[in-house]
């Protein structure tokens, strides 16, 4: 299944098949990446960053910046029985959700282990679309089966998705001509015409949603392929004058965890691609009980999930404010500054720029929440290795949310 | 509108059987049957005017306590029955029979050395059979459920286990997982005994002679019971026990309705969870009861009864890959007059048609690919010898089993394709027994899929799933539904599908039973 | 007359691991090896000029590191490389291209089946926790289930706790991986049928099952939980081919003072009183030794070895019945250039890997029924690999040596007795096969050495040819291994033992066998253990 890009690979390329997938924006995201700093995401080469990582979370921060999420996943589910299969499939109430509108779930094993999480798009009565990180074609596949009213359609390379995010991403939508881009309230999704379709006011092939991965005010932009270089284009013209600008994952990792957002393969394992047992994890213990909606008579892992919940899980995601400046990268935790009891890891840290903190998020066993709690650092100055132990002050709010965020029309920045 | 305790689905033998433990209790229970015979693949039908015949044509391991708890001496089951001789047959005459029971049999037509051979194997099966036998008719623990009464279980077997001494214990270990074959060819050197006592490891499953780890315990599942493995057909035929079922049943109070095809189980969500109410039959009629009981097979139970969007998702996937294809075809004759089988004086026993467990093997090869074989094996009754009003007087009925025949067939079971199969397997008695053809009034023919229609079995499969390790015990059908109770409270099972199996036996009855009343 | 403090019958890698662990211990040992070079069936010999083959066994994936730290073996040779991935050539011309890079690998999937390519994840971590259990069984002794023994209960009991630390749910697929056809455990993963031919393959190699006998879900386990540098499932290439390994660890038996005698083959087995006393070699010559090891499989020790009135009663039954069933065949292909595969791209990442001409699940089957009806294989499977593509030692440069692994091929033919032209035509068959996917295969063809079971049986003396030293279904795994109550590698005799592949874990180049016996040894004459019981790896 290859993409109209890889074609563009000269046919006589020996390694053809080895090289990694281009995404629909490749030929302008391959042109802004000065470094060359390329990782892959679900088989497609994706950037690491573009220039500079901190420079990039700063655009997304005080200006505006494009994310290819073109390799994130993009399922069609749809038919009559599509609600049905959804909502047993998710621990959230899918019926409640609108039309035009998004939300994030996640999704368990009759284990209430979970599997991933993602979001799903209403677009129609019996049409959903759901994104995730990796790939779910196969839990899908079977969560779907006994369902006959239902088609699941992997639309994962079919559709050309950019997030737009920062504060003056609404602005530069306005430019770039969105009538009432601006009403968009947070998680809803409204349809625009874009290129040859101008004359034709039914045909709206860009669709918005104003989702994003940042903590801050942003959209998602979702097209057809072949619109997908136009749409770039009309972005980075209109974007021009706010300092629009690529990032890759780098940034977005600062950018989440500012934000407290759960990165798989960081905080959490897919239930599925776990070999161990007590290495997957719950809803419960990432903090997601919200996700969890047990007035639901059924939903997949529903009893275990309910156990759970009244046995408190054993570990739970925390936010840490850090001592000091040193980033708590890969730090164990400890209930007491000796370092003798062990309570717990962090599994993302940074040094924030903005709110000048050391942050992290952390497991921690959740009967140590209320007591104190130790991060032994380990650092390197000029080669040579160090380290201390620090005190860590637990945090309830997002260390980043600005009002900005959720206000609708979008406060002017 | 009624309200029932208890009702259950399908009026097979373990279906009758369950309902009348309950009823015995003092439930009400309603007992739902969608074809209109009782008996399910024991009922017996006309297949041809004047002839009569059953899916299952005789009776080894039905369970003596059942019978006993059941009273069904009393509504006219005449137990314990004569059993048939087991005959291997052979195109010359030259047959291996086997009479008798067990341990005791008599065996003719072999070697001095296999006879001997014979009696050691089966004193050493005998052993095997006695360790397992308590545990047919018991609950098998949840592996990590904690109570007393479960490590019971476990500590039970094992301690069994031990008891057999080194020797016995260590060869119990090996042998239960062996190839027939190889269980064979350690034993014995006569081809034809080989094949005959290979087959009641394989008949009904999706294995031949070289298939290893489950053929063994099937074997030593079927040796079970005061037959030994020897089987027999009432005086009354099986018509009578499934009458005596039926009596027993209506004795204690179960309510009986047929032509009631259930369409779908009723099952009620609130924040509490789900929860079973009942059933709603094809007609649309919604009947209520505390519980609902189905002795259907496990996937037409959960996946069209009960409805996938009520499950869990692995769960049901578990139920979706059961193995559960059928390979048994049913042949039913009408004859004239008694069928004459080269060497032997009456056709009054099973004779099992294959040379030579290769025989079996090969015949097996064909149905991997959706095929059947041209060199078909089989085991063969003429159950009007035994029980006389199948047939008009002087007149026969031969029923046969034939082994390998796909559930899906390459190219699907067109009326061709069954003729054609019907054809090759009266071609295939016929060697044996050579003026058959001319006594045929009628013939008919059933596939998995024909047995699957008329039976409401899926697959067509005699045991609503296959015997095979993993799906026996307590991973019979899975895990989560293994102790009768389902992860829908209210909903059990009754089965074939569930511990210990298939076969005119009756555990899955008296053990769903056992549990509900816990 | 020199008597040693051990004997060791078989200079294959199991029986040289045993005597290199003797001898670390301090034993006098001697290895007694029938052919005039060492090895076994972990050979490396030049049977055309210029190129070396390892004529037997090809790959090593099982071989325990510990046992290669220990034993030095790198400092003694052995250099392993692991392979980079591998094609898998349908029935009907597909290909599909395997890679050890994830992307890469998932991308190359997608292409066949997006639903396969994220059911790999799922299948990739369910076989890895199958396996990461079964390798904690590999470097110990199976308990007998049926003793009182505090060190049989302990085990026993450590054996169930591992298990019943799996719960429910695990406790449950791991019964039914262990007993279920392989082509029934993938259809629970996959939905394209190269994919699952492809993934079915390690099921049937070397085993006489097809996909379709429940069984051979485990030997593809067997397979794939070997490991190089702890990536499980991966495979690696001996450089200067599989003798390396037996020459390396011969060269530890050799530091720690052992001996070895080729040309050596042992008649009998000497006992008297009931305890093993030597052994009598086919010249006649008499060894004498304290204790005698034997590394032939069962079958052969107990019914070629032996006198059957040494034995007490019953043993000599049970090693005729013990299941060693030859089916697979191999050729090995010298080549004047690196052939070239239909629909596969030139170039040097793709071709360092295995080529599998797997067909189908059903043409596999079928490849199974030929050999049930004493036939080899009309339409054979085969497992190959170009060790030459990224070893130079094996061939002359810019020339190749391919290896071919095929099944089924019996050991015994229906219509009587292989012959030189039957031979040729099971090898005909082979080129045959490759040359459909590979066109002009044919007239690169230097040199060719086809190894039927009769043939491999005749020289190497695994009975029947069979590469396991016997069948690796449950009535002969880990404490049925080779027979009930003699799993601990002490035989009937007194002072006799057993470190082949018919011992626990089984067949496949690990040294786990000729390991594990040398501890049990070395308890017996109650010396210090030299012999690692964990794998390096925490897993």
């Amino acid at each position: 299944m290859n993409t109209d890009n890889n074609a563009k690979v000269p046919a006589a390329d020996p390694f053809a098949d080895e090289r990694l997938k281009r995404t629909h924006f490749y030929p302008r995201a391959a042109q802004l990446n000065i470094r060359d700093a390329w990782s892959a995401w679900n088989g497609y080469k994706f950037a690491d960053y573009y220039y500079d990582a901190e420079y990039e979370y700063f655009c997304v921060r005080n200006g505006c910046a494009t994310y290819d999420i073109c390799p994130m996943q993009k399922y069609f589910i749809s038919g009559a029985d599509a609600e049905t299969m959804l909502n047993r499939m998710v621990s959230r109430d899918i019926t409640k959700l609108n039309l035009n509108r998004v939300t994030y779930l996640c999704w368990c094993t009759d284990a209430g282990r979970m599997v991933d999480d993602g979001t799903v798009f209403r677009l129609g009565a019996d049409k959903f679309m759901l994104t995730c990180g990796s790939p779910s074609l196969a839990w899908l596949r079977k969560s779907a089966f006994g369902f006959n009213k239902l088609s699941i359609i992997d639309m994962s390379d079919e559709i050309a998705a950019l997030s737009f995010q920062g504060p003056t991403s609404c602005e530069v939508l306005k430019q770039m001509g969105l009538e009432g881009i601006d009403s968009l309230k947070p998680f809803n999704i409204i349809h625009f015409p874009f290129g040859d379709s101008g004359g034709n006011r039914d045909d709206k092939p860009l669709m918005v949603s104003r989702t994003g991965f940042t903590g801050d005010l942003g959209y998602e932009l979702w097209i057809k392929p072949e619109l997908a270089l136009d749409l770039w284009d009309a972005l980075y013209a209109a974007g021009e004058n706010y300092g629009i600008q690529p990032f890759g994952e780098a940034a977005t990792n600062m950018a989440r965890l500012e934000a407290g957002f759960i990165m798989p393969g960081m905080e959490f394992n897919e239930a599925l691609k776990t070999i161990h047992f007590q290495h997957d994890h719950s809803p419960f213990e990432l903090g997601l009980g919200w996700l969890v909606d047990f007035k639901k008579p059924h939903f997949n892992g529903r009893k275990a999930l309910l156990k759970e919940r009244d046995a408190r899980p054993e570990y739970t995601l925390v936010k840490l404010d850090i001592e000091g400046n040193k980033p708590a990268e890969e730090s164990h935790l400890y209930s007491d500054k000796r370092c003798n009891h062990e309570i717990g890891y962090v599994t993302s840290a940074m040094w924030s720029p903005v709110v000048k903190a050391n942050i992290a998020l952390a497991m921690v066993k959740t009967k140590y929440l209320q007591g104190d709690i130790w991060a032994e650092i380990y650092y390197v100055k000029e080669l040579r290795h160090y380290s201390k132990t620090v005190r860590c002050t637990l945090q309830d709010k997002p260390f980043w949310a600005p009002a900005r965020t959720r206000a609708t029309p979008p406060l002017a920045y | 509108m009624q309200h029932y305790d208890t009702i259950i689905i399908g009026a097979g033998h373990n279906g009758l059987i369950c309902a009348t433990y309950l009823a015995k209790k003092g439930q009400r229970v309603l007992l739902l049957e969608a074809s209109e015979t009782l008996g399910g693949l024991a009922a017996t039908r006309e297949f041809h005017p004047g002839f009569k015949a059953a899916v299952a044509h005789t009776v080894s391991h039905f369970s003596a306590k059942v019978a006993r708890d059941l009273n069904l001496t009393a509504h006219g089951f005449d137990s314990p029955m004569v059993p048939m001789p087991t005959v291997g047959l052979n195109a010359a005459g030259e047959h291996v029979v086997l009479t008798g029971i067990g341990v005791d049999a008599e065996i003719i037509g072999v070697s001095a050395e296999d006879a001997a051979s014979y009696r050691q194997y089966r004193q050493l099966l005998q052993r095997f059979v006695e360790l397992l036998e308590p545990f047919w008719l018991k609950t098998m623990p949840r592996v990590g459920d904690t109570r007393w009464s479960s490590l019971l279980t476990f500590a039970q077997l094992g301690l069994k286990m031990r008891l057999l001494g080194k020797q016995d214990m260590g060869e119990f270990m090996r042998l239960a997982m062996l190839p027939a074959r190889d269980l064979m060819d350690e034993n014995f050197d006569s081809e034809l005994l080989k094949a005959v006592l290979s087959w009641d490891g394989l008949i009904g499953s999706k294995m031949a002679p070289r298939s290893p780890n489950a053929s063994v315990l099937t074997l030593l599942y079927r040796m079970s019971g005061e037959l030994g493995g020897a089987h027999a057909i009432p005086s009354g035929g099986i018509e009578s026990l499934v009458q005596a079922l039926y009596s027993a049943a209506t004795a204690s109070g179960v309510e009986v309705k047929i032509g009631a095809r259930v369409g779908r189980i009723l099952i009620q969500g609130n924040s509490d969870g789900l929860k079973t109410t009942g059933v709603e039959l094809a007609d649309g009629e919604q009947i209520n009861a505390a519980r609902v009981v189905s002795s259907t097979d496990p996937q037409r139970t959960f996946l069209e009864l009960v409805g996938v969007e009520n499950l869990e998702i692995e769960f049901t996937n578990r139920i979706r890959r059961l193995r559960c294809d059928g390979y048994v075809a049913k042949l039913h004759l009408a004859l004239d007059g008694l069928p004459n089988f080269t060497g032997l004086a009456k056709p009054d026993g099973r004779m099992i048609i294959a040379v030579d467990m290769d025989a079996i093997e090969f015949a097996f090869d064909d149905a991997k690919y959706g095929g059947y074989s041209q060199q078909p094996v089989m085991e063969i009754v003429v159950p009007s010898l035994r029980h006389e009003s199948l047939a008009p007087e002087g007149k026969h009925v031969l029923s046969a089993h034939v082994m390998y025949v796909p559930y899906k067939l390459k190219g699907g079971w067109t009326e061709d394709a069954r003729a054609a199969l019907c054809q090759r397997v009266i071609d295939t008695v016929a060697v044996y027994a050579p003026q058959i053809k001319a006594q045929i009034l009628h013939s008919e023919l059933l596939t998995p899929q024909d047995l699957e229609q008329t039976h409401q079995v899926t697959g067509g499969h005699w045991h609503h799933g296959e015997l095979s390790v993993d799906q026996m015990l307590m991973m019979r059908p899975t895990y989560e539904a293994a102790q009768y109770s389902t992860p829908i409270p209210g909903l059990y099972l009754c089965g074939a599908g569930s511990h210990p199996g298939g076969g005119l036996m009756g555990g899955p009855g008296h053990n769903a039973a056992r549990k509900i009343l816990e | 007359m020199k008597n040693y403090d051990a004997i060791i019958i078989g200079a294959g890698h199991n029986g040289l691991t045993n005597a290199a662990y003797l001898a670390k211990a301090g034993l006098e040992v001697l290895v007694v090896e029938k052919n005039d070079y060492i090895g076994g069936a972990a050979a490396s010999r030049e049977m055309h000029d210029g190129w070396v083959y390892s004529s037997c066994s090809y790959v090593c994936s099982l071989m325990r590191q510990t046992i290669h730290r220990d034993l030095n073996l790198t400092r003694h040779g052995l250099l392993l490389v692991p392979y980079l991935g591998s094609l898998c050539f349908g029935d009907k011309g597909e290909v599909l291209i395997s890679y050890t890079d994830p992307e890469v690998e998932y991308n190359a999937l997608r292409r066949h089946s997006p639903h396969d390519a994220d059911a790999m994840f799922r299948f990739h971590t369910d076989l890895g926790r199958y396996a990461q259990l079964i390798r904690k069984t590999l470097l110990r002794t199976p308990p007998d289930p049926t003793s009182w023994r505090p060190r049989d209960i302990k085990e026993l009991l450590w054996l169930a706790k591992e298990f019943w630390a799996l719960g429910e749910r695990e406790l449950y697929e791991y019964i039914r991986f262990f007993t279920m056809s392989a082509a029934d455990f993938l259809e629970d993963y996959f939905e394209n049928d190269l994919i699952k031919a492809s993934m079915a393959s390690p099921g049937i190699i070397g085993t006489a099952l097809g996909v379709q006998s429940p069984g051979s879900a485990y030997i593809l386990l067997h397979h794939v939980m070997g490991d190089v540098d702890g990536n499980i499932g991966a495979w690696g290439l001996a450089r200067g081919g599989m003798g390396a390994v037996s020459s390396a660890i011969a060269g530890a038996l050799q530091e720690h003072g052992g001996e070895i005698r080729c040309n050596a083959g042992v008649k009998q087995i000497l006992v008297e009183n009931r305890q093993a006393v030597g052994v009598m070699l086919e010249n006649g010559e008499e060894l004498h030794a304290g204790i005698v090891v034997s590394n032939l499989d069962a079958k052969r020790t107990f019914t070629q070895c032996m006198d059957k009135n040494d034995l007490p009663e019953g043993i000599y039954e049970k090693a005729k019945n013990f299941k060693i069933r030859g089916s697979s065949g191999k050729v090995n292909i010298a080549l004047s250039a690196l052939p070239k595969f239909t629909g596969v791209p030139e170039n040097h990442y793709i071709n360092r890997g295995g080529q599998v001409f797997a067909g189908s699940l059903e043409s596999m089957e079928r490849a199974y029924d030929c050999w049930k009806h004493g036939r080899w294989s009309d339409d054979p499977f085969i497992e190959s690999v170009i060790p030459s593509a990224w070893d130079p030692t094996v061939a002359p440069p810019g020339k190749h040596w391919m290896s071919n692994f095929v099944q089924y091929c019996p050991s015994k033919l229906a219509n009587g007795p292989w012959t030189p032209e039957q031979r040729d035509q099971f090898g005909q068959s082979v080129i045959d096969k490759i040359e459909r996917y590979s066109p002009g295969f044919k007239d690169l063809i230097v040199h060719m050495e086809v190894r039927t079971p009769f043939d491999i049986e005749a020289e190497i003396g695994l009975t029947e040819g069979n590469i396991f030293q016997g069948e690796l279904t449950i009535d002969q795994l880990l404490f049925n291994r080779p027979f009930p109550g003699y799993a601990q590698y002490r035989m009937p005799i007194k002072n006799m033992y057993m470190c082949g592949s018919s011992t626990h874990p089984g067949g496949g180049v690990s040294s786990a066998c000729g390991a594990n016996a040398a501890r049990e040894i070395l308890m017996d004459l109650k010396r210090s253990n030299t012999v690692p019981e964990d794998d390096c790896y925490d897993e």
